[in-house]
């Protein structure tokens, strides 16, 4: 048994409770106890100082990539757990395209032993939406969720078969998880390693056009429309994409949609001089594109930020661009981009924030958490809002390097991050 | 230049076979007037060509941005000519011992002599003058300039000192 | 150390006209060794340079090698296998290796666009691009810009359209952006399918019959078409392509002016472009090649700025 811990004088915004006042929030037992003003000190109870800080429900990032099984050479879920830990979050959803792939209940049973070992963030399998992910026959939903997965996905790669999109959502119904679709037309994708635009055609590399996300974006949707199904959109990158889940959601349609961090910050202009640190997919596109992006996150057509984490070996992006591997680190730079992008300019508020990297993605995979309402776990996440730090990839707690944020000046860092009332991630004042 | 005239002629014993090859750039200048003064005398102008010896540096290894290299032109098969290399200051001697070089590679002349307008000493290689026309023995923190009219505005010896 | 060209030589986007003019300039006494019985200058000698070529090719790698040698460098061949993904080396392995054994110069060839980029930032050695991907092919523009200045005398304002797979191609954009930055109007003409996105913001005019780019341009760069966009889906057959876009003797008579033709090589004889028009009277087809050696001797003459070093070293 932890014992219990206050956290003191922190500016406490529970956006799920309309709350925001500067008082104490204490855990006991692994739960919230209370929040609030003058609330006493238990016996033993050990006290956190966290005035200047805000204290929020812990962070949850549904898209992750972990590696583990088969690429533990870049991430385990150990060193994933405790990065998201370090990132503030304090839960994690890690997706299938693992090696062998998790498309069955022993591979989900095996990421949520390995989760709890790792004593970090929380571990949430997502299992696969076909075996092997290979598009062609639907993987054991029901078992998977039985042994732990909170969604399904084929994550990495787009579900081709419209076919397939279909049953897997008329069947992932039945389990009340939503699927996960990477939308990209493989055809006008293909060869692909940036946005198509002006600079892919100045750098003489082949263009991924935004209509390749577009078409599956819309297809998913009516789709979703026919069956009733929950269909989550990964990684959007494009205003049309926005536009078209605006019109779903008009009618009621059930999708819900995520967005990447630097999806939010940065735009196609960062692949200058081919850094293979600003390649991954969907690419970075225009400013127009980010613009509808930032908007659609503040009107909640876009309900959640998630940071699509994917470490790569330091080999592999050393490479010339076209052959370099999609993906960057995001769970250590997340919370500091979103505060220096958004919140900052005024683009966000605190409560909006707080609502779609907690509220919101445990909302809707339907975690525990998101909440520091009594009796709710102890996950808690205390931030200083002002806090100015430079990115410096060396010192990653990942073992994934691969980032475009390295030297920048970021405003906001996680100083504590409590899991289950144990503190997991601790940066001395 | 009119006493150089002269005794290039006299050198060769008259104008059979003779050219003229000017070292870039105002070598070129001087070959010029020096075969137009030799024609005035002789009733035949000699044929001149112009030479530039930038690729045949010997400190292209470690001199800085590459030099600007002028053009080259030989007015004819040199083999069996009697050439007369012509420049304005003869100094080091390294600039002459390029033009050998080069000339080397175009053929093989009967003769080679030089000509220079003026020699103002301090030789690093063996190399001489035939035919001078002025001495000057010069430190080596001073520097002579040639200007000709053609490409200066006027025609001019100066003697340069930092 | 760096030339008046810097270190090395990636492409024309990144040169002022200043730099192209230098290179243009430094082109013309180079002709001329070229001419010689003796085709040989002593300016690189001593210096060591590897033709490093990822993808086949003859004729450009032909080229540098009669530059190189005809400045009394060294020169070795090269012909490394595809991508790193392959089986062999990486590409960074390579460049490590080659830093090692004290290579002067490496003249690259790759089929990754941004590849001639990459192996620079990681070797202290000049590095000549000698075509990366799609991206750039700058000793093609730039011998390209030399033979329409011989001919034409003035580059700026000059009427040049390029004609084919501007998509695919790296000497299409080398030639954009030479072009431009010598001041000249710059055209292309393509079906759709193979004109980059958003072309039109690059400053050229565009055209989608060739008759219209012929009845415009003074200048024509007809680039090669290869055989994998038929394939690809791109345009429907050669033969068609050689109907619609084909510039034959007939649309070449019709101009209302002398057109002067250039081609990149290898051609398609009878797909982009027809024998009578690439071996008549307005062709400068073999004039590029020629001057291809002299734009590659200036090259590497700018770009092997001495090493003063040696010379302090010398004097002891």
């Amino acid at each position: 048994m932890t014992k219990p811990l206050l956290l003191r004088g922190g500016r406490v915004i529970d956006p799920g409770r309309g709350v925001d006042v500067v008082g104490d929030v204490l855990v006991m037992d692994g739960l919230i106890e209370a929040t609030g003003l003058g609330i006493g000190t238990p016996d033993g109870a050990e006290v956190l100082d966290c005035s200047g800080c805000i204290v929020s429900p812990g962070f949850v990032d549904v898209h992750a990539h972990l590696r583990e099984p088969g690429r533990e050479d870049v991430e385990t879920i150990a060193s994933g757990a405790r990065a998201a830990a370090a990132g503030g979050f304090t839960a994690v959803c890690a997706m299938p395209n693992t090696d062998p792939v998790t498309d069955n209940q022993a591979a989900v049973g095996f990421i949520v032993r390995q989760g709890l070992a790792a004593a970090a963030a929380r571990v949430y399998p997502i299992g696969a939406i076909s075996v092997g992910q290979k598009g062609v026959a639907l993987a054991e939903v029901g078992e998977m969720v039985g042994a732990g997965a909170v969604a399904v996905s084929d994550d990495g790669k787009p579900v081709v078969s419209a076919q397939l999109m279909r049953n897997a959502l008329e069947y992932a119904r039945t389990f009340g998880i939503p699927v996960v679709d990477h939308c990209e037309e493989p055809t006008l994708a293909a060869g692909g390693a940036m946005n198509e635009g002006l600079v892919s055609a100045r750098l003489g590399l082949k263009g991924i056009p935004s209509e390749a996300e577009e078409i599956m974006v819309i297809r998913d949707i009516l789709l979703a429309r026919r069956t009733g199904g929950h269909v989550h959109l990964a990684h959007m990158s494009t205003k049309g994409s926005v536009e078209l889940i605006r019109w779903g959601k008009e009618r009621g349609i059930r999708v819900t949609a995520e967005v990447c961090p630097h999806h939010l910050s940065l735009t196609e202009d960062a692949v200058e001089g081919y850094n293979t640190n600003a390649k991954m997919n969907p690419p970075l596109r225009t400013a127009e594109d980010v613009a509808a992006l930032q908007e659609a996150l503040r009107d909640g057509t876009i309900d959640v930020v998630a940071t699509d984490h994917a470490p790569h070996h330091y080999d592999e992006k050393e490479r010339e661009f076209a052959d370099a591997p999609n993906g960057i680190v995001g769970l250590e730079t997340a919370l500091g981009v979103n505060v220096t992008t958004l919140v900052d300019p005024g683009i966000l508020t605190w409560a909006q924030l707080i609502d779609r990297m907690s509220v919101a993605p445990a909302r809707l995979f339907h975690l525990r958490g998101g909440s520091l309402a009594k009796g709710t776990p102890g996950d808690v996440t205390v931030f200083d809002p002002q806090r100015m730090w430079r990115v410096d990839p060396a010192r990653f707690v990942s073992k994934g390097r691969n980032t475009p944020y390295a030297g920048f000046e970021l405003k906001g860092r996680a100083m504590c991050t409590i899991v289950g009332g144990r503190i997991v991630h601790r940066i001395a004042s | 230049m009119k006493r150089m005239a002269g005794e290039i002629v006299e050198l060769n014993g008259g104008t059979d076979r003779l050219m003229l090859v000017g070292i870039q750039r105002r070598g070129v200048q001087l070959a010029d007037r020096l075969a137009q003064l030799i024609g005035e005398r002789e009733g035949d102008a000699p044929p001149r060509g112009a030479l530039d010896i930038t690729l045949y540096r010997d400190d292209l290894q470690t001199v800085g941005p590459r030099p600007v290299v002028g053009k080259t032109e030989l007015p004819r098969d040199i083999d069996g000519a009697q050439v007369i290399i012509v420049d304005d200051v003869l100094y080091t001697g390294r600039t002459v011992r390029a033009a050998l070089d080069e000339l080397a590679d175009f053929g093989r002349p009967a003769r080679i002599a030089l000509a220079v307008l003026v020699d103002r000493g301090g030789r690093e290689l063996p190399i001489h003058a035939d035919i001078v026309g002025k001495r000057v023995d010069l430190p080596k923190d001073q520097r002579v300039d040639v200007l000709v009219h053609s490409l200066d505005g006027k025609d001019a010896v100066i003697l340069v000192t930092p | 150390m760096t030339s008046a060209l810097g270190k090395d030589l990636l492409g024309l986007e990144p040169l002022s006209a200043e730099q192209i003019r230098l290179i243009l300039d430094t082109a013309e006494p180079f002709k001329e060794i070229s001419e010689r019985a003796i085709k040989k200058v002593p300016a690189l000698r001593g210096s060591t340079i590897v033709n490093l070529f990822f993808e086949p090719s003859t004729r450009t790698r032909v080229s540098f090698e009669f530059a190189e040698k005809r400045l009394s460098a060294d020169t070795v061949n090269v012909a490394a296998s595809g991508s790193s993904v392959s089986k062999g080396e990486t590409l960074v392995d390579t460049a490590r290796n080659l830093e090692a054994m004290r290579i002067d110069m490496v003249v690259m060839r790759h089929g990754a666009s941004g590849a001639a980029q990459f192996l620079a930032e990681r070797i202290e050695s000049n590095v000549i691009n000698a075509g990366d991907g799609t991206h750039e092919h700058p000793t093609q523009g730039l011998l390209d810009l030399l033979t329409l200045r011989d001919h034409f005398k003035k580059l700026e304002g000059l009427r040049v359209c390029i004609c084919g797979d501007v998509l695919h191609s790296r000497v299409a954009r080398s030639n954009i952006w030479g072009l431009q930055k010598m001041g000249a109007e710059v055209a292309v003409c393509g079906p759709r399918s193979l004109l980059p996105y958003g072309i039109e913001e690059f400053g050229v005019q565009v055209f989608d019959r060739i008759e219209a780019a012929i009845e415009w341009a003074q200048a024509l760069n007809v680039l090669r078409l290869q055989l994998e966009r038929m394939t690809a889906g791109y345009i429907p057959s050669l033969r068609e392509y050689n109907r619609v876009f084909g510039v034959t003797a007939d649309r070449v008579a019709r101009a209302s002016k002398e057109l002067l033709i250039l081609h990149p090589g290898p051609m398609n004889r009878g797909v982009e472009i027809d024998s009578n028009v690439a071996d008549g009277p307005h062709s400068v087809i073999l004039n590029q090649v020629t001057n291809g050696v002299a734009i590659r001797m200036a090259v590497l003459y700018l770009l092997a700025g001495g090493r003063p070093e040696l010379a302090e070293a010398a004097k002891g």
